[in-house]
C-alpha cells in the first residue's frame, strides 16, 4: 500500500525491512527520528546511547557478532564518532552495518554547516544519498547488501529536506537475514600496525571495486532530455533541478556519491555541450570531476552555503522567477524562545543578574543567549563549556573564577561533558558548573538518556545518579537547587563561585513540557496593584507581555511557574484559579 | 500542475497534525504529494512554516515565493510574514490570533496594526477568520488546527467524507467529536 512517509521514517522501515536487528544511536536533529521510528519494532534492539562514539562501537559489535547493526547521528556528531569509524572501515563489518548521517544546510538546528561527504572519501567508505522518502526505504535496504558484498559499513547521508519531507512509499514485508557466525581472526579484527599494515591496501582495493560497482549501480542513472545542458546532482538538489529545467536538461542523478563513477560522468559529459554539478555545501562531486578531466560548472555560479531551492536555481541560471505579493511592512522577527515554565528561565535570569560569564553548551539552553537575558556567551559544541572554562579559569585565575560559570544540560553531560569535568577535578581549576538537569534530552524532541531512569521505549532502565557520579569524580562541592527558587538559586550561584575549589550545581526541575509534568493554574496579573515597572518582563517569558502599561498574562501558555511572582515588588501577580 | 499549501504558524501551534491531515487527504485523492516540515522541540514559539505540495508529479519539497495557491495562517503576525510566498491570485486564510513575538514582548518592537487590510491592499485574497474562538467553542485552543483546515475545505473539490476518513486517521478517537465540531465551525463559520 502507497502511504506518506517522513524520509527519516522510510530509512527506518527500510532498516526494519531488511533484517536490521540492533540499533545504537544518539539523538540530533535531524536524524532522531530514524532511530524514534525504529524502535516502534519490536523485532529489532534499538537503544540511545550516551553519544555517537558509544553508538558506533555499539552498532559494530553487533555486526561483528553477525547481526544487522545501524547507527544514527547528525552531522556533528559523527565528529564524535570519527575515531571508531576511520578504523572499522579497516576491520570490516561480518554483518551488514550502516550508518546514517544527517546534514544541516540552512543551519535550521545546528552550530555548523559542515559537508559529511568528506568523512565517506576520508574514511574510504561508500556513501549513498537518496533524494526523497522511496529511495531513503530502497537505499537502506540495499546499503546492507553493499555492506556484506563489500565487508564495509555503509553510509546514507540525508540533508534536512530529505529527513524531514513526507513522500509516497510502498512498504514490503521485514526478511530475516541468518546470523553469519563470528569467528575469532585477529589478524582481521585487531588493528596494530602489524596487521593495520596488511588492512590498508584491502581498504584500497575494495575501494576501487565500489568505484567499479558504482559505475553500473542502478544507485546511479543517466535521464536523457535536452542535451545543451547536462546537470550532475544527488540528493534533493535533484529534486530542484527537475523542478526548474524538467525534460530541458539531462541529468546524471548520483544515488551514491562516495565512490564516485569517473567513468559514466565522463560519458555523460561526452553526450551535453556543457555540465553543471549542482550541489549544496562544498564543491564534492565538482572537485572529483575536476580531477578527471572533466569541465564543469558548479560553485562558480551557485553558493557554497545554506540550502538551494527551485527559485534560487531558476534565479542563479538565469530563468524566469515568480514574483509573490510584496507587502510593505516592517515585521518583527520571531526566533524560537525558552518556554514558558522553562526550568532553564529562573537559573539564567540568575547568571544574567549576578553579571557572570557564561560558557555554554549544546541544547534548548543555548537559548540563555537571546534577548532579553542574553546570558549565554559562548556555544561552541557538546560538551565544550565544561573543558573551556578550565581552560578559561587556567588563563585568568582569580580574576575570571569568582564570576564565570560552564552550564551544561543533563544529556550533554552524559555525552561529552564527564570527560571535562574529570580534567578540572585532576588538574584542578577553581571552576563553577553547573549542571541543568531538566531530566530529558529537551532540544531534539524529549528523548531519554542514562540520566532519566527510562530506556527509548519508555521502559525503566538503569539510572545514573549525577551527584554521585559528580562527588566520585572527585569534586567535594556538589548541591542540588530548584531553578524556580529564585532565592536559592542566587545563593547557591554567589557561594559557589567564592569557593576555592571545584564546585558542581545541579539545577534540577522536569522539562515544562514532559506529559508528567503537571502545569498550576496561571498566574493572573491584578491591574490595580501592576505599576507598570516591567520587572517581571525581564524573564523573557513568552507569556508575559504588556498591554496598557499593565503587564497580562497568556493563560493559554502561562503554566504557573510562579518565577515572575518572585520579582514583582507589588504582588500584583496573583496565583492562578484552577477552571 | 503542482499546487502548493503553505502552513505557517508558531511553533507548537499544531500545524504537524494539520499537515499530516491534509497529506492523508490529497494522496486519497489520487495525487503525488509532498510535506516538509520543521521538527524538533527547539522550533517552540518561533516561526514555523510547513510547506505541502501535490499533482501528478511532485519533484521539490520546498514551496518559494510566489508561488502558493494557499497558505494557512495559525496567527497574524506570521501570515504577513509569509505573504510574499502566495502566488498573485492565491488565497490566505489568516486566523486573527495574535501572538506576541519576543521583540515585541521586550518592547524592542510594535505589532503591527491592520496587517489583514494591509495583505488585501498588497493584492492578497485574505480569508480572516478568529479561529481561537471557535476553538474554544468546540472545547478546546488546541483544536486550532481542524478550525483552520474545515475552513480550507470550503475551497476545495474533495467530499466532507473524504475530510472525515482524513480527520479520523490523525486524530485519537477521544478527541474525535471535538477535532470534528472544530473542522464543522471551521468550514460553516
Amino acid at each position: 500500500m502507497k502511504q506518506l512517509m517522513l524520509g527519516n521514517t522510510a530509512i527506518a522501515r527500510g532498516l526494519y525491512e531488511a533484517g536490521c536487528s540492533v540499533v545504537s544511536s544518539y539523538p540530533g536533529t535531524p536524524s532522531t527520528e530514524v532511530t524514534e521510528e525504529i524502535a516502534k519494532y519490536d523485532e529489532v534492539y534499538c537503544e540511545w546511547a550516551p553519544n555517537e562514539k558509544v553508538a558506533m562501537e555499539v552498532a559494530f559489535g553487533a555486526a561483528l557478532a553477525g547481526k544487522r547493526s545501524f547507527c544514527g547521528m547528525k552531522h556533528v556528531g559523527l565528529n564524535v564518532a570519527a575515531d571508531p569509524l576511520f578504523t572499522i572501515s579497516y576491520i570490516g563489518v561480518n554483518a551488514g552495518m550502516v550508518i546514517a548521517v544527517a546534514d544541516d544546510p540552512g543551519m535550521h538546528s545546528s552550530q555548523n554547516e559542515q559537508d559529511s561527504r568528506h568523512y565517506a572519501k576520508a574514511a574510504k567508505l561508500p556513501m549513498l544519498e537518496p533524494s526523497d522518502s522511496a529511495e531513503a526505504l530502497e537505499y537502506a535496504k540495499l546499503a546492507y547488501e553493499i555492506s556484506e558484498k563489500f565487508d564495509t559499513p555503509v553510509f546514507i547521508k540525508t540533508c534536512t529536506r530529505v529527513a524531514h519531507s513526507q513522500s509516497v512509499v510502498t512498504l514490503s514485508d521485514r526478511v530475516e537475514p541468518p546470523v553469519k557466525p563470528y569467528e575469532k581472526n585477529i589478524a582481521k579484527n585487531v588493528m596494530m600496525p602489524g596487521n593495520a599494515k596488511k588492512k590498508h591496501p584491502v581498504v584500497e582495493q575494495r575501494l576501487r571495486d565500489l568505484a567499479e560497482y558504482a559505475e553500473t549501480s542502478p544507485l546511479n542513472r543517466v535521464e536523457m532530455g535536452d542535451t545543451k545542458l547536462g546537470i550532475i546532482t544527488a540528493s534533493t538538489c535533484y529534486q530542484y533541478a527537475k523542478e526548474v529545467y524538467g525534460e530541458n536538461a539531462s541529468i546524471l542523478k548520483l544515488g551514491m556519491t562516495w565512490p564516485l563513477p569517473a567513468k559514466l560522468i565522463k560519458d555523460f559529459a561526452s553526450k551535453v555541450d556543457k555540465v553543471i554539478v549542482i550541489e549544496e555545501l562544498d564543491p564534492f562531486i565538482e572537485e572529483f570531476c575536476d580531477s578527471i578531466g572533466v569541465e564543469v560548472n558548479g560553485k562558480d555560479l551557485l553558493p557554497l552555503e545554506g540550502e538551494f531551492s527551485q527559485n534560487q536555481l531558476a534565479g542563479i541560471l538565469g530563468m524566469e522567477v515568480p514574483e509573490g505579493v510584496s507587502l510593505e511592512e516592517n515585521i518583527p522577527v520571531r526566533p524560537p524562545v525558552m518556554c514558558a515554565g522553562c526550568p532553564h528561565r529562573g537559573l539564567f535570569y540568575t547568571l544574567s543578574k549576578n553579571k557572570c560569564t557564561v560558557l555554554g553548551d549544546i541544547g534548548c539552553y543555548t537559548l540563555g543567549a537571546v534577548a532579553p537575558l542574553s546570558a549565554m556567551e559562548v556555544t561552541a559544541c557538546m560538551g565544550a563549556s565544561i573543558s573551556s572554562i578550565h581552560g578559561f579559569n587556567k588563563a585568568l585565575g582569580a580574576e575570571s573564577e569568582n564570576k564565570t560559570v560552564a552550564v551544561i544540560g543533563d544529556s550533554t553531560f552524559m555525552h561529552s561533558g564527564m570527560t571535562g569535568l574529570a580534567n578540572i577535578a585532576y588538574n584542578q581549576s577553581n571552576s563553577t558548573v553547573i549542571i541543568l538537569d531538566n531530566s530529558i534530552t529537551g532540544m531534539t524532541g524529549h528523548q531519554q538518556n542514562p540520566t532519566t531512569g527510562y530506556n527509548i521505549k519508555g521502559d525503566p532502565a538503569g539510572k545514573i545518579d549525577l551527584e554521585s557520579l559528580c562527588r566520585a569524580m572527585g569534586i567535594n562541592r556538589v548541591r542540588v537547587v530548584d531553578p524556580y527558587d529564585l532565592t536559592e538559586t542566587d545563593k547557591a550561584v554567589k557561594e559557589e563561585l567564592q569557593a576555592n575549589e571545584p564546585s558542581v550545581i545541579i539545577s534540577r526541575r522536569p522539562c515544562a513540557l514532559l506529559k508528567t509534568v503537571k502545569a498550576k493554574p496561571a498566574i493572573s496579573c491584578n491591574p490595580d496593584k501592576c505599576k507598570g515597572c516591567t520587572k517581571c518582563m525581564q524573564l523573557g517569558c513568552p507569556a508575559i507581555s504588556m498591554k496598557d502599561k499593565k503587564a497580562t498574562i497568556d493563560t493559554t501558555l502561562c503554566v504557573g511557574c510562579g518565577v515572575c511572582q518572585q520579582l514583582c515588588a507589588f504582588g500584583a501577580l496573583e496565583d492562578g484559579k484552577n477552571d | 500542475m503542482t499546487k502548493n499549501i503553505m502552513i505557517v504558524g508558531v511553533g507548537g501551534q499544531g500545524s504537524l497534525l494539520a499537515s499530516k491531515m491534509l497529506g492523508k487527504l490529497l494522496l486519497t485523492q489520487g495525487y503525488d504529494v509532498k510535506v516538509s516540515e520543521v521538527h524538533g522541540m527547539s522550533q517552540r514559539g518561533g516561526s514555523v512554516v510547513t510547506y505541502v505540495r501535490y499533482g501528478e508529479k511532485v519533484y521539490s519539497p520546498v514551496i518559494d515565493e510566489g508561488t502558493a495557491d494557499f497558505i494557512i495562517s495559525f496567527e497574524k503576525l506570521e501570515a504577513a510574514r509569509w505573504v510574499p510566498y502566495l502566488k498573485k491570485g492565491g488565497k490566505i486564510i489568516v486566523s486573527t490570533q495574535e501572538i506576541d513575538p519576543m521583540p515585541v514582548i521586550i518592547g524592542a518592537a510594535k505589532y503591527p496594526e491592520n496587517l489583514i487590510e494591509k495583505m488585501q491592499e498588497a493584492g492578497a485574497d485574505v480569508d480572516a477568520i478568529d479561529a481561537l474562538s471557535l476553538a474554544l467553542e468546540a472545547g478546546s485552543s488546541k483544536a486550532v488546527n481542524l478550525v483552520l483546515m474545515g475552513r480550507l475545505s470550503k475551497y476545495f473539490d474533495a467530499t466532507l467524507e473524504d475530510w472525515m476518513e482524513a480527520l479520523e486517521a490523525c486524530v485519537p478517537p477521544k478527541f474525535l467529536e471535538l477535532n470534528k465540531k472544530a473542522f464543522e465551525l471551521g468550514r460553516n463559520a
